[in-house]
């Protein structure tokens, strides 16, 4: 175990912004990164998803990101931003029809419903759309799941609802990078915790 | 083909309605005055030169002289495409785009009229050639720039919805396909429009100038409607080409949206 690939290797990833970022994240692995705002954790973020430009490696189960498109690359490390854009009037037509059975049965997990799905997005309540977003996340299956603050507009009913979800999904062998303004939730799902300041981090063991 | 030439006297004679629009924006405190003025005598003196102009290329018969009017014209185009939208590419990309669209789509209609419809002797004789590249340059430089205006306030407005497909794993392509279909939808409206008026709401610039100079009105309106198809399809050439330009340089090879190479003017 010690020595197997880990899913997500970064070395020396930097831009013009921030960086250098180096660290290793084994599969069903969850990094909780927590810093004051604006110190360049979204920066990771879209870095890590190739997003941003930016150089270093950056490897997904020994692979290097450049040997794979990124479309393909983002499909496996996905990136949800803090506020989710919608494309389309309402959230159905943002899913694939191969994605429906699993929309489905996330949809009760997270408090909404099927109709929720044929409401139009902008009078959907922001804690509805953060939650609808992780669906949308969740129903591409990434490899990596990039969360930026997934919690940030809900109750405290919908918040443990997302965590006992998200700690399923990291059970079942997903790996999470997590941004979350949260001690609780850093406690709870990251056994490794970063901490972000002037644009680099500082990891420190939270066990 | 007899005409009225109107003469000096004539023109002075329509000229005062230029003091009577200065006059009545002196009555009325509207402040332009000196720009309707300064217009009109900008009018004047440009259309002269280029009157002159044309009269000297025409009677050289020269291809090159030709060519340096065309590539002049096309030139002074590409650059108003550029600088038109409210946002735009950063320097050299942003010109060369607008050169290459408007440029290209309206050489590839011109050369069609003048190889297939028209075909005068020679081919690329000036007093059809540049005439022609002229209608169609002012038409799909509108096009050209208004799809490149809907294209890039759209990609500025939309940024996050145009990121959620690209953080989902769309291609670029996929994530700016919807942007892309508006935007070449408006730059081939006003073509559209104008060929649904012709003839009931206006009379199109070119008819009505040839029916002054003489010519039969059956003869002008054949003109005229061959006219009409090459500016609907140089607007569909120069829009679409413009658009999926832009929409290339907005972004990179790993699907990336750039929106730093856009600046506003």
């Amino acid at each position: 175990m010690a020595t197997a690939t880990p899913r997500l290797h970064v070395d020396q990833m930097r831009s013009a912004l921030a960086g250098p970022f180096s660290f290793s994240l084994q599969a069903g692995e969850c990094l909780a990164i927590s810093g004051p705002s604006g110190s360049g954790k979204s920066l990771l973020l879209r870095m890590l998803c190739d997003l941003d430009p930016n150089t270093g490696t950056v490897t997904l189960d020994g692979k290097p990101r450049n040997s794979m498109s990124a479309p393909a690359w983002r499909s496996k490390v996905l990136y949800q931003p803090a506020e989710a854009g919608w494309w389309d009037p309402t959230p159905a037509t943002h899913f694939r029809p191969q994605q429906m059975e699993r929309v489905h049965a996330l949809l009760p997990r997270l408090g909404l419903s099927s109709t929720h799905l044929n409401n139009e997005v902008r009078l959907l309540s922001t804690g509805e759309r953060q939650r609808m977003a992780l669906i949308r996340s969740l129903a591409c299956e990434p490899q990596v799941l990039l969360l930026d603050e997934p919690t940030a507009a809900l109750d405290p009913e919908s918040v443990s609802a997302v965590q006992q979800l998200l700690q399923e999904e990291l059970a079942k062998g997903m790996s999470l990078v997590l941004v979350t303004h949260s001690e609780d939730q850093a406690r709870l799902l990251g056994r490794r915790r970063i901490r972000m300041e002037n644009r680099c981090l500082s990891e420190w063991s939270g066990a | 083909m007899t005409s009225i030439q109107p003469g000096a006297l004539d023109l002075a004679i329509a000229a005062s309605l230029i003091v009577f629009d200065a006059v009545i924006s002196t009555v009325l405190g509207l402040r332009l005055h000196r720009q309707v003025i300064w217009a009109a005598a900008r009018m004047v003196v440009q259309l002269l030169l280029v009157g002159l102009v044309l009269r000297w290329v025409f009677a050289l018969g020269s291809p090159a002289a030709t060519l340096a009017v065309v590539v002049l014209m096309i030139a002074a185009a590409a650059r108003e495409v550029a600088a038109r939208p409210a946002n735009s590419l950063r320097g050299w990309p942003g010109l060369w785009l607008a050169s290459a669209s408007v440029g290209l789509s309206s050489i590839a209609t011109v050369l069609l009229a003048l190889l297939t419809v028209l075909h005068p002797t020679p081919w690329y004789e000036a007093r059809y050639a540049i005439p022609l590249i002229g209608i169609v340059l002012g038409n799909v430089l509108n096009s050209a720039s208004l799809g490149l205006d809907t294209f890039y306030s759209g990609v500025v407005n939309a940024r996050s919805a145009i990121e959620a497909r690209l953080v989902l794993g769309a291609t670029r392509q996929e994530a700016l396909m919807p942007l892309i279909r508006d935007s070449i939808r408006k730059g081939l409206i006003p073509i559209i429009n104008q060929m649904s008026a012709a003839g009931i709401i206006t009379l199109p610039g070119i008819m009505t100038g040839q029916i002054l100079a003489g010519m039969d009105p059956m003869d002008a309106v054949r003109y005229q409607i061959l006219l009409m198809f090459l500016l609907a399809g140089g607007s569909g050439i120069s829009a679409t080409l413009a658009v999926y330009l832009a929409a290339r340089s907005i972004t990179d090879e790993r699907h990336r949206l750039r929106l730093e190479r856009l600046h506003h003017n």
